[in-house]
């Protein structure tokens, strides 16, 4: 298990004060400014030797992303965009982080602003978050205030830092909606290339980073590339916060290490599963655009919760939001619920996806009651082949995963239902509708 | 997606205008932004000019925003009706968005959904004494603290049937619920303590 030591977020909880007088006792803007001198090169270097990737989602090389950003400032300013935009069912880290450590991502954000040439961050914090918004520009004031930010501030490299807010849509999460929300429009993606790094908002450079992402760089920069990278294991280094949501006995977040088996995760910190772990069912292991992944012994019970533990049971890492279901959830409805999600956030932009996920939710409805055809079921999943890679952006993935996640591993149970359902009443004329 | 249209003509008041403090703060607004982009500022001046209204949004006030930011008004009235949290409709005083997204729903969501739909009635409905309104919404990042309920800008979470209906009561008698979690617990804490950070 992770020490405390080892940990970022000592305040995860906010037992302690959120200020600036208790970040500086917890470690926060110590020795920013001889960190920031060492230079650009030095800071996308050390953060590419940490390994760190994304805790967006995504999980892309962090210092990969800011090194492609252009080398020398041209006539177009460059920008850095923090994405607060928190919103994947199952997760609510970035939350804590905002309301008990806002200095650790106010300092990730001078770093990373003087590591990719920007002279103005935008944190981009989704309306919801009321609260959150009044204790980060607290926060914000507060450094401005002591001149840790800001033009000719202490720390040598002049940035301003600014909070701005959506009003309730999912898709600005993925980056370059969110950059369109910034400049006042309609949250909808756009077509990539070219990359943010290029033309990203008002078509200048810019690089955007999930807020967990961005408040780790102090630490790993302090403690060095190195500290960060022993933690875990290669190509999936350092530390990560992982919200347990769902069926278990003390839902909770905590700091973990990369890597840690979802059966200790989960037995350590949230009480377990309820029932025990043999009541298991299923377990959504990175927010709920990722596959579930069901019990089993080469499945949930051999997990190991980082991209690369993730990804052999066919799932990914996420936002390391576990979802956890035991063997009383209605796993159809869970996953008909999660596809009405999708259904009230697309954006409508691209056809595949706005039609699409109203109409798989409208099947996964009828199919949790059993008021379907099996043939269906193969249906079902060829239409989530038709969305899949067929959107502008990952959205259109995000919600065709799970349903073949579902019917991956959960098909004998919808047949049962169907099964079910026919042998109370005889099966309705599938075409009915589109007469 | 969802179709969201503006309010019938006859609710809709006749004009809008910011009071002189929201001038100013609007006016604050704008310098975060670069010479020309005024426009970024639409989501925040849209959500201010509901605040001013009520909770919600009159057409007028869309048309005052843009015209005040110097866009068409067709470009702010697709913002309106695109983010969920502009009300196209008046809200109750005590305006309820139960979130029943999956984590929500495996931990009981659908009994505070029953619960709203008993005291409140139908979505977007308004109590006769004004007092409430409630609204099924889609994960608001609270998921280990679920099930849980926004009530206008709190908050409460951990909640029970009967902790729920207690808080409506409160509210309902004018007095003001403790927002965060409705059980004996940290914030996103394990229940019983934690298991990290005990130093």
């Amino acid at each position: 298990m992770l020490e405390d030591k080892d940990r970022i977020f000592k305040n995860l909880y906010g037992r302690h004060d959120w200020g600036l007088r208790s970040a500086r006792a917890r470690g926060a803007w110590d020795g920013t400014r001889e960190l920031i001198e060492k230079g650009r090169d030095w800071l996308v270097n050390e953060v590419k030797a940490s390994g760190q990737r994304g805790r967006g989602g995504a999980g892309f090389a962090t210092g990969l992303k800011w090194s492609f950003m252009p080398k020398q400032v041209g006539d177009r300013s460059h920008y850095l965009v923090v994405n607060a935009d928190e919103s994947e069912p199952g997760t609510c880290k970035d939350r804590e982080i905002i309301r008990h450590d806002p200095h650790l991502l106010i300092e990730g954000c001078l770093f990373a602003g003087a590591a990719m040439a920007a002279h103005t961050g935008y944190i981009y914090i989704r309306g919801e978050f009321v609260r959150e918004r009044e204790r980060l520009q607290a926060a914000i004031d507060q450094a401005y205030e002591a001149r840790l930010i800001g033009k000719g501030n202490v720390h040598g490299w002049d940035f301003d830092l600014y909070l701005h807010h959506g009003a309730g849509a999912y898709i600005c999460g993925e980056e370059t909606a969110l950059l369109e929300s910034l400049e006042g429009k309609k949250g909808q993606p756009r077509l990539k290339p070219p990359f943010p790094a290029n033309v990203g908002l008002y078509g200048c450079p810019t690089t955007v980073n999930n807020v967990e992402t961005i408040a780790q760089v102090p630490d790993i920069l302090r403690r060095g590339a190195a500290w960060f990278a022993s933690i875990g294991r290669p190509n999936n280094t350092g530390t990560k916060l992982f919200c347990i949501s769902g069926h278990v006995n003390k839902p909770c977040n905590v700091e973990e290490a990369m890597g840690i088996p979802l059966r200790e995760l989960i037995d350590k910190h949230a009480g377990g599963v309820r029932g025990g772990w043999d009541n298991l069912l299923a377990v959504i292991p990175g927010g709920s655009s990722m596959p579930l992944v069901p019990a089993g012994p080469d499945q949930a019970d051999t997990l190991l919760m980082d991209f690369d533990g993730a990804r052999e049971k066919k799932s990914a890492l996420g936002t390391a939001a576990v979802i956890v279901m035991d063997k009383t959830a209605d796993i159809v409805k869970a996953m008909a619920r999660i596809s009405y999600f999708y259904k009230h956030e697309s954006c409508g932009q691209c056809t595949p996806c706005r039609e699409g996920m109203g109409w798989m939710w409208r099947v996964l409805t009828r199919m949790a009651e059993g008021r379907a055809h099996k043939r269906e079921i193969d249906t079902l999943w060829e239409v989530t082949t038709q969305i899949e890679g067929h959107t502008i952006c990952a959205f259109g993935d995000g919600a065709a995963w799970p349903v073949q996640g579902l019917i991956r591993h959960f098909r004998p149970e919808i047949e049962r239902r169907i099964d079910e359902y026919t042998a109370k009443s005889p099966p309705e004329p599938v075409v009915q509708a589109a007469e | 997606m969802a179709v969201r249209r503006l309010a019938p003509p006859e609710i809709q008041p006749k004009e809008f205008a910011f009071t002189a403090e929201n001038i100013a703060w609007a006016k604050q607004q704008l310098a975060k932004y670069p010479d020309g982009r005024q426009a970024s500022a639409v989501i925040p001046l849209l959500w201010r000019a509901q605040e001013q209204a009520g909770g919600w949004l009159p057409q007028k006030a869309i048309e005052y925003v843009a015209e005040m930011l110097g866009m068409a008004r067709i470009r702010v009235l697709e913002v309106a009706t695109f983010y969920t949290m502009f009300n196209l409709e008046p809200v109750g005083k005590f305006h309820v968005q139960l979130c029943t997204t999956t984590p929500c729903m495996l931990r009981g969501s659908d009994a505070l959904k029953a619960i709203c739909q008993r005291r409140i009635g139908d979505q977007h409905h308004i109590t006769a004494d004004g007092k409430f309104s409630w609204l099924e919404v889609e994960c608001l990042a609270a998921c280990v603290n679920a099930p849980m309920a926004q009530i206008n800008y709190d908050y409460y979470e951990d909640l029970t049937p009967e902790s729920f209906e207690k808080i409506l009561d409160e509210l309902a008698a004018g007095r003001t619920p403790k927002p965060g979690p409705q059980i004996d617990r940290q914030l996103s804490e394990p229940v019983g303590g934690p298991t990290t950070l005990k130093g």
